[in-house]
C-alpha cells in the first residue's frame, strides 16, 4: 500500500481565485480546496486510484475517476477537519457503491479518532437509480456511522448549498448531522419536486414553479423553518465561517438531544402543521413582510432569520 | 462505450514537479481530464473513455493538435468523457497541462 | 401471513400491539422472559411526518423507562408520505430523527430488529427496516428502493430492457432476494414454524458491534466494493495527520 499523495486541486483560470467564488458555480474539488487552509488537503482514494463505479458501464454511461465524491482530511483556520465533498453534477451527485462506501469508511474513521470534527458538503439527488440497492444501503450504512461518530463526540456539519440540492437519502443524512449550514441556493427534501408533482398532481406540487419549490424547500424556508441552523452566504468564505461557527457550537449527542428534538417537532407540528404555505409559517412566527423574504439579500436575511428564531444548539 | 488510446512522441517535457492534476467533471457536454507524470520525458500518451461512439478520427485529430502545440512530455492523461465538443476536450486537455505545470501549493 | 397471525407467532405468550391509523404501538412478551417493544407501520401506509412523531416517541418512551428491551421494527409500509406539507413541515428530520431514536437505542443496548413483512421504499425504508441492527424478512415481502416503472421513464429504457439488465445485477431491480445479496437483508424466515423460536435465536446470537451489511454484501457477491473502499478509506483516514 503506497502513502497518500497530495493531490493537486485545479484552479479555474477564468474564475475570479479565493473565497469569494460562488459555492454553487464552484466544482466539489474547488469548494474543498478554497474552503480548507491553502495546500492543507489530503485525498483518501484520490482519482488516481481509479475506483470507478461498476455498475454504470451496463448502462453504457460514462464513469468518473472519483465516483462523484472527494473525501479526505485537512485544516480550517489551522485545526484538523475530515472532509467529504459531493460533486453534484456527476449522476446528479447521486449515492452509488464507490460514493457512498467513501463517506462511510470516512465516519467510522471519525468514529475511532474521536477528535477531528467532518464537514459534510451535500450535493446529491439522493440514492442513484442505477444503483439503487447499494446506493440504499450505503445511505443507511452512513446513517450508522455518522451517529456512532456523534456518540464518540464528533461535530459532523452539513453544507447545503449546491446545484442537486440536498434530496432523498441524501436529506435523511443531513438530518442526522450535528447541525447545517444552508445557503439561499440551497434545498433540502426527502422527496423532489417532479417526483411530488408526478405521484400527486401538478395540483399537489407544480415542479415548474420554481418560487413554490424555494419557499418550501429552499434554504431561508430551513432556515426560518429550523431545518437548518445557520444561513450562509453563496460564497466560500461565507460557507467557511459558518462552518467554523457550527464546528464550535454544534451539540454533543445524546438521549437529552434526542428528547429536546421529539419536543422541537412536536411543536413544530403544533404550530405549523395547519399552514397551507411557507408564507404561513414564516408570518406565524412573526415576520411581518413574510411575501418579501425570497427577495431579501443575504444579510438582511439573516438579521431578520436571527430575530425570529435562533437555533437551539442542541435539538438535533 | 468506446475506448481509444494514443501515444505520441512528445517535443518538450512538460515543465515542473507536480506528479498528478485533474479538471472537468464527467457530465454532458462536459468531461474530466487525469494527468499522471508517469511516462519518459520524450512519451505522451492519451486514454479516453467515452459514451459516444464512432468519433475515434475526431479524438485522434484533437489529440494529434493538442500534442504538437503544447510540452507535454511524460505525461498520461485519462479522459473520462460526457459527451463533449472537440473544442471544449481541447480546452480541458490545456487545461490540465497548465495546472500539472504549476507549483505545488 | 396476515399481521395478526405474525404477532401470534412472535409473541405465543401474548402482546398488546395494536393498529392505530396504520401505525403499529405496542409491546409483546417473549418466551425467554421479559417483553419487546414493537413499532411499526402496517397496510401499506405512507411514511408522513405524522406518522414519524409517533413512531419515535414510541422509541423514546421505551427508553425513558429504562431497561434493555429489545424493540421489533414490523413494516409493511409505502414510501415516505409524497406531499408539499410534508417537505414544508420538513420530513427529513422527522424521519432522521426516528432513525436516530433507533440507531441510538441499539447502542445504548437494546437490539433492534426490523421484520420487513410486506413493501417498503426509499424514505420509509431508510427510517424504519434500514434503522436496525438487524433486517429480517418474510417470504413475499417486497422492498423496493427505486421502481421500474421510475427508472424506465428516467433512463428511457423499456421495463424489459431492465428486466434483462437486472439479470445480470442485484445492485438496481425491487426485490427481496437483490436486498439479501446486497447486504441489507440478512435472512429470509421461513413462516411456516415458530417466529418466536426466530426471534429467540436472533436475540441470542453474539452480536457484534458494528454495522456489518458491507461486509455480507462483499460475501455474498451483492456488493463488491463497498466493504473495501470503506475499509480504505477508513485505514487511511487513521494514517494521515
Amino acid at each position: 500500500m503506497s502513502i497518500p499523495k497530495k493531490c493537486e486541486m485545479p484552479d479555474m483560470s477564468h474564475v475570479a481565485s479565493g473565497r469569494s467564488v460562488g459555492w454553487y458555480e464552484a466544482s466539489a474539488r474547488q469548494r474543498v480546496r478554497l474552503l480548507l487552509d491553502a495546500g492543507s488537503f489530503e485525498e483518501f482514494i484520490g482519482p488516481e486510484q481509479r475506483e470507478i463505479s461498476p455498475h454504470l458501464k451496463v448502462f453504457d454511461l460514462p464513469t468518473q475517476f472519483d465516483d462523484g465524491i472527494v473525501v479526505g482530511r485537512g485544516r480550517i483556520a489551522g485545526a484538523p477537519v475530515f472532509l467529504a465533498a459531493q460533486e453534484g453534477r456527476f449522476m446528479g451527485g447521486a449515492f452509488g457503491e464507490v460514493h457512498g462506501a467513501k463517506l462511510t469508511g470516512l465516519l467510522r474513521a471519525a468514529r475511532d479518532i474521536k477528535s477531528v470534527p467532518v464537514l459534510i458538503l451535500f450535493d446529491t439527488g439522493g440514492v442513484r437509480l442505477q444503483e439503487a440497492n447499494a446506493g440504499e444501503l450505503a445511505i443507511a450504512e452512513i446513517m450508522r456511522a455518522l451517529v456512532e461518530a456523534r456518540m464518540a463526540g464528533v461535530k459532523v456539519i452539513g453544507l447545503i448549498g449546491g446545484r442537486a440540492g440536498c434530496y432523498g437519502g441524501g436529506g435523511l443524512i443531513a438530518g442526522c448531522c450535528s447541525a447545517l449550514a444552508v445557503s439561499e441556493q440551497g434545498r433540502i427534501s426527502v422527496s423532489g419536486p417532479e417526483v411530488i408533482e408526478t405521484n400527486r398532481g401538478v395540483e399537489e406540487f407544480d415542479s415548474r414553479d420554481r418560487a413554490l419549490v424555494w419557499r418550501t424547500m429552499g434554504g431561508k424556508h430551513r432556515r426560518l423553518l429550523g431545518g437548518a441552523d445557520a444561513f450562509s452566504d453563496d460564497t466560500i468564505q461565507s460557507f467557511r465561517d459558518t462552518a467554523l461557527q457550527l464546528i464550535e457550537s454544534a451539540p454533543a449527542f445524546g438521549a437529552g438531544v434526542l428528547k429536546a428534538e421529539q419536543a422541537r417537532l412536536e411543536e413544530r407540528l403544533q404550530r405549523f402543521g395547519a399552514c397551507a404555505d411557507a408564507i404561513d409559517i414564516w408570518s406565524a412566527e412573526g415576520v411581518s413582510d413574510a411575501q418579501a423574504v425570497p427577495a431579501l439579500p443575504a444579510e438582511q436575511f439573516i438579521a431578520l432569520a436571527d430575530k425570529v428564531w435562533r437555533p437551539r444548539h442542541d435539538a438535533r | 462505450m468506446e475506448t481509444l488510446s494514443y501515444r505520441h512522441k512528445a517535443q518538450e517535457r512538460a515543465a515542473g514537479s507536480k506528479s498528478l492534476a485533474i479538471i472537468g467533471v464527467v457530465a454532458s457536454g462536459n468531461l474530466e481530464v487525469m494527468v499522471e507524470r508517469v511516462l519518459p520525458d520524450t512519451e505522451c500518451q492519451v486514454d479516453i473513455n467515452t459514451a459516444a461512439e464512432g468519433f475515434a478520427a475526431v479524438w485522434e485529430a484533437v489529440v494529434a493538435d493538442f500534442v504538437e502545440r503544447r510540452s507535454t512530455g511524460g505525461l498520461k492523461l485519462s479522459i473520462n468523457d460526457g459527451g463533449a465538443r472537440p473544442d471544449t476536450v481541447a480546452l480541458r486537455l490545456a487545461q490540465a497541462v497548465r495546472l500539472i505545470e504549476e507549483d505545488e501549493r | 401471513m396476515t399481521l395478526d397471525d405474525i404477532l401470534a407467532s412472535l409473541f405465543p405468550e401474548g402482546h398488546d400491539v395494536k393498529h392505530d391509523d396504520g401505525l403499529l404501538l405496542g409491546s409483546g412478551s417473549l418466551r425467554a422472559g421479559g417483553r419487546a417493544v414493537v413499532v411499526g407501520v402496517t397496510g401499506r401506509t405512507a411514511l408522513g411526518v405524522d406518522e414519524a412523531i409517533r413512531l419515535s416517541r414510541h422509541v423514546l418512551d421505551a427508553m425513558e423507562r429504562g431497561g434493555t428491551s429489545p424493540i421489533l421494527v414490523l413494516v409493511d409500509s409505502d414510501s415516505q408520505r409524497m406531499s408539499k406539507r410534508d417537505e414544508l413541515l420538513g420530513l427529513n428530520e422527522f424521519l432522521a430523527h426516528l432513525a436516530k431514536c433507533l440507531i441510538y437505542a441499539d447502542m445504548q443496548g437494546r437490539q433492534t430488529v426490523g421484520l420487513l413483512y410486506g413493501h417498503s421504499a426509499a424514505g420509509a425504508f431508510l427510517a424504519t427496516a434500514l434503522a436496525t441492527r438487524t433486517l429480517v424478512a418474510l417470504p413475499g415481502a417486497e422492498p423496493t428502493v427505486m421502481d421500474l416503472p421510475s427508472m424506465s421513464k428516467v433512463t428511457k429504457l423499456s421495463i424489459d430492457v431492465l428486466k434483462e439488465k437486472a439479470k445480470s445485477t442485484p445492485v438496481f431491480a425491487p426485490g427481496l432476494d437483490n436486498l439479501a445479496q446486497t447486504g441489507g437483508v440478512l435472512a429470509i424466515w421461513d413462516e411456516k414454524g415458530s417466529l418466536a423460536k426466530r426471534l429467540e435465536a436472533l436475540l441470542n446470537q453474539a452480536q457484534n458491534r458494528g454495522d456489518q451489511r458491507d461486509r455480507l454484501g462483499k460475501i455474498r457477491n451483492g456488493r463488491p466494493k463497498a466493504a473495501d473502499i470503506a475499509e480504505r478509506v477508513h485505514d487511511l483516514a487513521l494514517l494521515s495527520e
